[in-house]
């Protein structure tokens, strides 16, 4: 299940450059850390985050461990015809979450 | 770093020696520890949507809407709408339990219809779906004042809370008071020492990466003077909760807060 919290405007002007937010729920666990007994807690992060409008990509990143839990990303777009903003997040454990929203652009 | 850390702990003692705690409630310019934030967490607070805080809320809406139990009830089966139900009840905790004849905190009361309303298996202390149903609660109470309750049955139990605020504790001999009344403000190493008000749990912390109660808090803070913390729900860390919010008296509640 995803639990992502988005922001970004359900209308806008066309050109107009419009703030998108987005965060997700994830421990962003490093690897780096031991757990009860000295164990180590295996690596759990989310390694791609990828935004597309309409279907084509507007942003994208890598992330790493030293990213805190519930990576937070914040960038802008120009907003150019209405429709789909959709957001997905690439894990270690090789699964994709998604979320997405829609823009009416006039 | 190594000049300084005894000095700081003599200026502590010094302060102690004089006295120098303000009673509950009379405390002058009452600040809730948002304040003593910087600007970037004050804004991660404020908004919604950068506040992590909101996945615990949002999760404690889902937890609230599902049966559960042998009852098969829900939270809302019987509640309703939280944000009519539940408005200001978190403002008014801890409160007088008549089972057992104690202060019960928020956590607490919600453990109890859990069990006994839900019959459902009782969640453990700060496990996820416990601080998620008492951030989703206590949000319904933002921006109220804390009041709590002028209810007689109360009064030993807080007086104990003070007591347990004034004593000095630990290797470090230290009392709560001896940080958050005297020394207030001022720097513990990297951190600002807050008024120590318990405005805005169960709440973000950055050091945890998580959401978290206050009694995991006060826990941090006994152990940071080298002291045995008190288990969760021992009846004197409720005590402690219970004399908190009465000196925080009249501050806005914040739930969900972030702090460093
Ligand atoms: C050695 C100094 C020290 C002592 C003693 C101490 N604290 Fe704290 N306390 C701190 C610091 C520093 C913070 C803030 C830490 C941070 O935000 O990184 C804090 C935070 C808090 C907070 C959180 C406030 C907020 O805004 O969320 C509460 C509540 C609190 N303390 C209560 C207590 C109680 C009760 C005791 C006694 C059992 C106690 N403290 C003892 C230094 C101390
Ligand atoms: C079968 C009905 C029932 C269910 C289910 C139930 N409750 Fe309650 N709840 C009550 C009743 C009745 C009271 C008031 C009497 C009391 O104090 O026990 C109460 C009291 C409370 C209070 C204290 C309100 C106040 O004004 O002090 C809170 C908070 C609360 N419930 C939360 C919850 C939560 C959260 C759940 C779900 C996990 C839940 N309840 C499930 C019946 C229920």
């Amino acid at each position: 299940m995803t639990r992502a919290l988005i922001n970004a405007p359900k209308t806008a002007r066309r050109g107009e450059i419009v703030e998108i937010r987005a965060m997700l729920a994830h421990p962003m666990e490093t690897g780096f850390r031991t757990g009860t007994m000295g164990k180590a807690i295996p690596r759990d992060i989310i390694n791609r985050f990828v935004c597309t409008w309409n279907g084509e990509e507007i942003f994208s990143a890598d992330l790493f461990p030293a990213i805190a839990a519930n990576p937070y990303l914040a960038f802008t777009a120009v907003a150019t015809e209405s429709g789909t903003i959709a957001f997905a997040w690439t894990g270690d454990d090789g699964e994709t979450r998604t979320a997405e929203t829609e823009i009416t652009v006039t | 770093m190594t000049g300084r850390a005894p000095r700081l702990l003599v200026g502590l003692l010094a302060a102690c020696l004089a006295g120098s705690s303000a009673p509950a409630g009379d405390m002058v310019d009452k600040r809730s520890g948002a304040d003593f934030m910087s600007p970037e967490n004050r804004a991660m607070q404020a908004d919604d949507m950068s506040n992590p805080g909101m996945f615990a809320v949002l999760d404690g809406e889902q937890l609230w809407n599902r049966p559960e139990g042998a009852n098969g009830r829900s939270c809302a089966g019987c509640h309703g709408e939280a944000a009519t139900s539940m408005r200001g009840v978190a403002a008014r905790y801890p409160a007088f339990d008549e089972r057992s004849e104690r202060p019960i905190d928020l956590a607490g009361r919600i453990g109890e219809c859990r069990r006994t309303r839900q019959e459902a298996s009782p969640l453990p202390h700060e496990s996820p779906e416990l601080i998620a149903l008492t951030a989703y609660v206590a949000h319904q109470s933002r921006g109220m004042p804390i009041s709590p309750p002028q209810d007689e049955r109360l009064a030993p139990f807080r007086d104990n809370g003070r007591r347990l605020y004034e004593r000095r504790i630990g290797q470090l001999d230290l009392s709560c008071a001896s940080c958050h009344d005297a020394r207030s403000g001022e720097r513990l190493g990297g951190s600002v020492m807050p008024q120590g008000h318990p405005t805005a749990y169960p709440l973000y912390r950055l050091e945890w990466q998580a959401v978290g109660s206050l009694q995991r808090r006060l826990r941090n803070c006994m152990i940071g003077v080298r002291a045995e913390a008190f288990a969760f729900g021992a009846p004197e860390i409720v005590e402690l909760e219970l004399y908190l919010m009465e000196r925080a008296a009249g501050l806005p509640l914040e739930t969900p807060g972030v702090r460093p």
